[in-house]
């Protein structure tokens, strides 16, 4: 165990509690009406989906980070993020989201449309280049069409809820919602943890991987699915929450030797005790309505990224 | 294990090349800008899949073997030093045991050794210099124990000391049996320190044979269209212009 893990691990057990307390109402357990109940069927499954979506979107950037050599890799850029996104839009389109499955199995079959079409066009050589390509395709292609659906929605109504949507929040999330998403995070973050290898033996470039025996077809269907069952079950429960991958790499990343395989766990714990404490801040925050996620998510990650490229640019200079 | 390819023809870059190579000895592939070496070596190395032709280990074909037995027997340096991360100089090294499940400390501190470097180890990859990462590159195909090395360019980047101290110890490599192939720009330590000289003008063979006919100064002329003449003693040789 590394540790990253341990310093990630610890913060998150010490944050769980405390956001279990943090809200618009802070809680009290001992004089708070209904305290239990609200801890039970409010608070719990919320932080406890925070974690889950967290832990999917941070060891998902890890992973992506790895298998591009790029540190500014989000897996949001990749396609899948917006598939699913384009299949929740759907759902919300034809007024199916009132069925309290229909909007999130919508959303995981655009997830695995989006993976489906990334494995028909770069699986079988299994290129990085042609990948990332596919990637930005299937994105933009899912983007327009979502874009259709907002401006051809039936009504004011469904407009309104898909572009509230898409600013992905926590909010009124349920217990049904964790047992959807943590089964199948938690298989895509097994995924990405075994790829951790052959990530490292990427480290030094595609041709000195495949000399090291590593298949790259398979360590692509590695990540593809894994990505799309962390990301796409985060966007199915939660909606568009980005940036995530993107900056959590970088935490844990001075934690760690560097390697790819030693940042997919901890950047899975590092990931949830992100979202958990961006949820519980922007609960907290004395706003007329509730800062949705997604957009608090946003305006921490672009300026990140903006620092980012700048001390990179110094790096190269 | 011999090395063999036949009729190997890879689009535009290599045709109908075919050549046995002897384990044991030290083999150097020579030729102009663009003649097709390092297609050549890759596809030695079973990383490029030829139009036609193949490339064998002991009659078996490298394209159908399990990547990982291929990985164990053939060992490959690209020309490129690329590090995507800042990762420790041990832990690179340690990606040569890959193919065989492992990371011993034997093999590992034994390739930290062979190229000085052991002082680095625990250095991160970026705080080298040119010379310190073309070692540590090269140490990480030895840490595999492969049967072949097949490496491109391996002394660009180093200083003369080392240019020796590595040709010392792939002598010594090959000494002990293994096979080793080398790209190598620099025809005096082909014509110095290779058995086997393997010339290559436009993706096709132009010369091959013991070094002394293969960089004879005629061929040298005809394939690198320069005048030039040998001097010094046999295994001291420096080439000038004619």
């Amino acid at each position: 165990m590394n540790r990253a893990v341990l310093v990630f691990g610890g913060l998150l057990l010490v944050a769980l509690p405390l956001s279990l307390l943090a809200g618009r109402v802070w809680l009290d357990p001992a004089s708070t009406p209904n305290a239990s109940l609200i801890l039970a069927e409010l608070r719990l499954p919320r932080a406890l989906l925070a974690i889950v979506i967290g832990a999917g979107l941070g060891a998902g950037g890890a992973a992506m980070q790895g298998y591009l050599r790029n540190p500014l890799a989000d897996p949001g850029l990749f396609g899948i993020a917006p598939g699913a996104a384009l299949g929740a839009v759907a759902a919300l389109w034809f007024g199916y989201a009132a069925s309290p499955w229909l909007l999130p199995a919508f959303a995981l079959i655009g997830a695995g449309g989006a993976m489906a079409l990334l494995a028909a066009i770069a699986g079988r050589t299994g290129g990085i280049a042609l990948f990332t390509l596919a990637g930005l395709m299937v994105a933009s292609l899912a983007g327009a069409l979502t874009a259709l659906a907002i401006s051809m929605a039936p009504n004011a109504f469904a407009m309104s809820e898909i572009v509230m949507w898409l600013n992905g929040a926590l909010t009124d999330r349920s217990w049904r919602e964790v047992w959807l998403a943590a089964p199948l995070v938690g298989l895509g973050v097994i995924l990405l943890w075994r790829s951790g290898r052959s990530l490292d033996a990427l480290t030094l470039g595609e041709p000195v991987a495949r000399s090291l025996g590593i298949d790259p077809q398979r360590l692509l269907w590695l990540l593809i699915v894994g990505i799309g069952l962390t990301v796409g079950a985060s966007v199915a429960v939660a909606g568009i929450i980005g940036f995530v991958g993107l900056i959590v790499p970088h935490l844990v990343r001075p934690l760690t030797d560097s390697r790819p395989s030693q940042l997919v766990v901890p950047s899975a714990l590092a990931g949830a005790l992100l979202v958990l404490v961006a949820d519980s801040v922007v609960r907290i925050l004395p706003l007329v309505t509730e800062l949705r996620l997604g957009i608090a998510l946003s305006l921490l990650g672009a300026p990140f990224f903006l620092w980012l490229l700048l001390r990179m640019r110094r790096g190269l200079a | 294990m011999k090395l063999a390819a036949h009729g190997l023809t890879i689009a535009k870059r290599l045709s109908e090349v075919s050549l046995q190579l002897e384990p044991g000895s030290i083999t150097a592939i020579c030729g102009p800008n663009g003649a097709g070496k390092s297609t050549l070596l890759e596809a030695l190395a079973g990383l490029l899949a030829p139009v036609e032709g193949t490339v064998a280990l002991d009659g078996i074909s490298v394209q159908i073997m399990a990547p990982r037995e291929r990985a164990q027997l053939l060992g490959y340096l690209p020309q490129a030093h690329e590090i995507a991360w800042d990762v420790p100089v041990r832990s690179l090294v340690e990606l040569g045991r890959m193919p065989h499940g492992d990371s011993l400390a034997g093999p590992v501190d034994a390739a930290l050794d062979a190229l000085d470097i052991a002082h680095l180890a625990q250095r991160r990859a970026q705080s080298l210099s040119g010379g310190e990462t073309a070692r540590v590159l090269l140490a990480r195909v030895l840490a595999g124990e492969p049967r072949w090395i097949l490496a491109d360019e391996p002394l660009a980047a180093l200083d003369i000391a080392h240019q020796l101290a590595l040709l010392r110890h792939l002598r010594r490599a090959a000494d002990k049996g293994a096979g080793i192939v080398l790209v190598l720009h620099d025809l005096a330590h082909a014509m110095n320190h290779a058995d086997r000289v393997i010339v290559l003008d436009g993706g096709k063979l132009a010369a091959d044979g013991a070094c002394e006919n293969a960089l004879d100064p005629q061929v040298i002329e005809r394939v690198w269209k320069v005048p030039v003449r040998w001097i010094g003693e046999p295994g001291h040789r420096a080439l000038v212009g004619g």
